[in-house]
């Protein structure tokens, strides 16, 4: 506990924390968040352990978060005094050994897929390795929310003080008042990085000047876009950056409560803040008298129960609450009347993550990256068909192609591009002429699409557009809550119609019926779930009509997805005879001699696609 | 309800009482205890914490991971997020059904072993496409690698 003043014990903690983050001995850490451990890191971090103790190795072994090329996962990073980081990609057990038997020998591992320099005095060292800074993963990024992620042990508060780390608390809570708090906020221009893109600095506004005895701050973590993994990765990876930014809201807003809603999906990141908010807790960044002052705060968690419609603010604060997470009508907007009745910031992970760099850099060092609407930078998983898949955080302003093309490496196989849905179900699809377009809040709304959480999921030739727009109704359908009936009824209408586009049943009237439904919806549904929820099929019949007309005219799917309308057949001149989409089919349906081009029995096949799936050289055709 | 039932339920109430805690918290620890909500806990549960029952049933079944059927030993996730579903995630979960001789997309499989679930986003994207089982993520899945890895559970099941 304390013993010191405040200020000075975030001094010696970050002393002991700058110790444990440079060493002066060889440090390996392994990215271990929840895909990271997917891909086998835990496996990896116990191989090291045990290779450490077997050869009495004077090594720090350490967890980390993410570090955004989850194409390469898992990842291990070897720091040498002084010196660089190194990263290595797709590490196995074999690799570790490799790793180690190197340092046995004071030599440098081999196969390293780029460095970073430890230092502005760092010793030139592995020139034949790549420079992580004009990586072409790394070289247009510019990391502030995820600026620790990957680097620090997301688990030890002192790596996170010794990055600066509430610095920014420690800044506001000496140096300024609420309202200049709020003002600093509002000069950087952050805004709300969930989806709707709203001023936070306003929020935070508004809420200050409600009545209210009790005010509350809710972090919002019930990330439920599909393809979008950046709050799970920040909880991960720097959940101190999270808590900070909340204690910062709550004294800018005089608040003293703050409740983190995390999706229930998400375990580990669950684990990591309970750490994060125990170890801030034990070091008076929690609890009565914040750093020694007057201010008082404190945080809890309340596990999501897996429903989509309670990232929509007044559905999150019913949940919260303990009951159906249904949306109501706003105004009276949360900052307003919000939790139990209180006047309630709610903000995103990511939002929050950069109110804590705002803090401690300054709003005019933030609002220097980006556009004129959109400031600061924006993190996107970058999925789907795209080479590098990975966590990425870049400046606004930053076209699309940029991002796909040198960040992501382009698409693999050689496929075309065919387009980029942003903003999950609430999205749109982006098509390939638009391509250059550059990244903001405004900009995207242009397209029909929004900025939304961050998933960037990447199509290519092979994906129907007309099978992603039935996609999204059908999760949106399910996750309706019910309560208006724009959205319970008009959801299931226009998948109906979808379903029959998709599976050859579509008429030449369906398109305009699909639309003017939407635009029914879209003007008459209660929350942002139902007002958005026409957005898929309605970007999708703007930019790729000719499919739709495909489905509907010709009966056909050209990226040869949906079922009812493709037939399974292997191509002779391609098939090499190998035999395994024999073994692959579970109806028997394909025979053949072996080193000889087989053939699939349509009359038996049941077009579930394994034996496309499996076949080594393509020659399934669809 | 008998005594060691009983007993596990009090201690649960007892701290929901201590914590002040939400309906969908007391949920969550019945169903971490007992795999599922069983219709005689959440009765006996709303009598103790006076809830009415309609209401404890209006949040479980609105809430998707709350379960009112028993599961299987093991729980089968796939993942039906916007990465997964591009890289064929629904053609994966048919297999999976068919492997379990199941008559829908979800559901526990005859002998008990399995429970197959369609899943929200797991926020593996990465992966694509991933299956859970239990607490542990498997990531580019192919629908003959999804029957090896069920044949593996289930010899460790026997």
């Amino acid at each position: 506990m304390m013993k010191s003043s405040p200020l000075t014990h975030l001094e010696k903690l970050e002393k002991s924390g700058q110790a444990s983050l440079f060493p002066n001995r060889i440090k390996i850490t392994v990215g271990c968040a929840s895909c990271g451990i997917a891909a086998g890191a835990q496996a990896v971090l116990e191989a090291f352990a045990k290779g450490i103790k077997k050869h009495t190795l004077d090594i720090q072994l350490q967890k980390t978060g993410c570090g955004g090329m989850c194409h390469q996962e898992p990842l291990v990073e070897v720091w040498i005094p002084g010196k660089v980081r190194l990263t290595y990609g797709r590490v196995d057990k074999e690799m570790v050994q490799t790793i180690l038997t190197a340092i046995q020998k004071d030599a440098v591992p081999e196969g390293a897929l780029l460095k970073t320099p430890l230092g502005a005095a760092a010793g030139i060292c592995c020139e034949d390795v790549p420079d992580s800074s004009s990586h072409s993963f790394y070289s247009k990024q510019n990391r502030v929310a995820l600026r620790n992620c990957g680097v620090i042990d997301p688990e030890n508060i002192k790596e996170y003080i010794a990055r600066d780390g509430y610095q920014g608390l420690a800044l506001a809570l000496t140096e300024k008042t609420p309202a200049k708090v709020i003002k600093e906020v509002e000069k950087s221009g952050l805004r709300g990085r969930g989806g709707g893109g709203f001023p936070t600095g306003l929020k935070w506004k508004t809420c200050r000047s409600a009545r209210g005895k009790q005010k509350y701050i809710i972090c919002n973590a019930d990330e439920g876009d599909p393809g979008a993994y950046m709050d799970r990765s920040i909880l991960e990876g720097d959940p101190h950056a999270v808590i900070e930014g909340m204690v910062i809201a709550g004294y800018a807003v005089g608040a003293s409560q703050g409740v983190i809603y995390v999706r229930d999906e998400y375990p580990l990141a669950i684990e990591r803040l309970k750490i994060a908010l125990d170890q801030a807790r034990k070091n008076i960044i929690l609890g009565t008298k914040v750093l020694g002052t007057d201010f008082s705060f404190d945080i809890r968690i309340s596990r999501g129960a897996g429903a989509f419609v309670c990232g929509e603010e007044t559905a999150l604060i019913k949940s919260v609450e303990g009951e159906c997470g249904e949306p109501r009508q706003k105004p009276p907007y949360p900052a307003v009347e919000g939790l139990y009745g209180c006047p309630t910031v709610i903000n995103n992970v990511e939002t929050l993550a950069n109110v804590s760099a705002v803090m401690a850099g300054g709003a005019a060092r933030f609002s220097a990256v980006g556009t004129d609407t959109s400031k600061g930078t924006k993190v996107f998983s970058l999925v789907g068909k795209v080479n590098n898949v990975g966590l990425v955080e870049v400046p606004m302003g930053i076209t699309l192609r940029d991002i796909i093309f040198d960040i992501g490496g382009g698409i693999p196989g050689g496929k075309a591009f065919k387009a980029v849905q942003t903003g999950g179900p609430s999205g749109g699809c982006i098509p390939a002429h638009l391509i250059d377009m550059p990244v903001g809040y405004d900009e995207l709304a242009k397209t029909g699409s929004i900025m939304g959480s961050g998933g960037l999921i990447v199509m290519d030739e092979k994906t129907c557009m007309v099978d992603v727009a039935l996609y999204f109704l059908r999760f949106l359908e399910d996750e309706s809550c019910g309560k208006c009936t724009p959205c319970r009824v008009g959801l299931k209408r226009m998948r109906e119609i979808l379903e029959d586009i998709c599976e050859g049943r579509g008429t030449a009237k369906d398109l305009s019926l699909l639309e003017k439904l939407a635009n029914t919806i879209k003007d008459s549904a209660l929350c942002g779930l139902g007002r958005t929820a026409p957005n898929p099929v309605l970007s999708t019949i703007k930019y790729f009509k000719n499919e739709y007309q495909a489905h509907i005219k010709d009966k056909k799917c050209p990226a040869g997805v949906c079922r009812e309308l493709v037939q399974y057949a292997i191509d002779k001149k391609t098939c090499i005879g190998c035999g395994a989409c024999v073994k692959a089919c579970p109806v028997s349906a394909i025979s053949g001699e072996k080193k000889k081009a087989h053939t699939i029995n349509k009359k038996k096949c049941i077009k579930c696609g394994a034996c496309s799936e499996i076949c080594p050289v393509g020659a399934v055709l669809t | 309800m008998k005594l060691p039932r009983k007993n596990k339920v009090d201690t649960i109430i007892a701290q929901y009482k201590k914590d002040s805690g939400t309906l969908i918290s007391l949920l969550q620890d019945i169903q971490s205890e007992f795999g599922y909500l069983p219709k005689d806990v959440l009765s006996y549960a709303g009598q103790s914490a006076d809830i009415p029952l309609s209401k404890i049933f209006a949040v479980s079944s609105f809430y998707h991971s709350f379960s009112l059927e028993p599961r299987g030993k093991h729980t089968v996730s796939v993942c039906t997020g916007t990465a997964c579903h591009v890289k064929n995630a629904g053609n994966l979960a048919e297999s999976i059904s068919r492997e379990l001789g199941l008559d829908k997309d979800e559901g526990t499989s005859a002998d008990g072993i399995f429970t197959l679930k369609k899943v929200r986003c797991l926020g593996c994207c990465s992966m694509a496409p991933v299956v859970k089982i239990d607490g542990d993520i498997h990531g580019g899945m192919t629908q003959v690698k999804a029957g090896k890895l069920l044949h593996h559970y289930r010899k460790d099941s026997k």
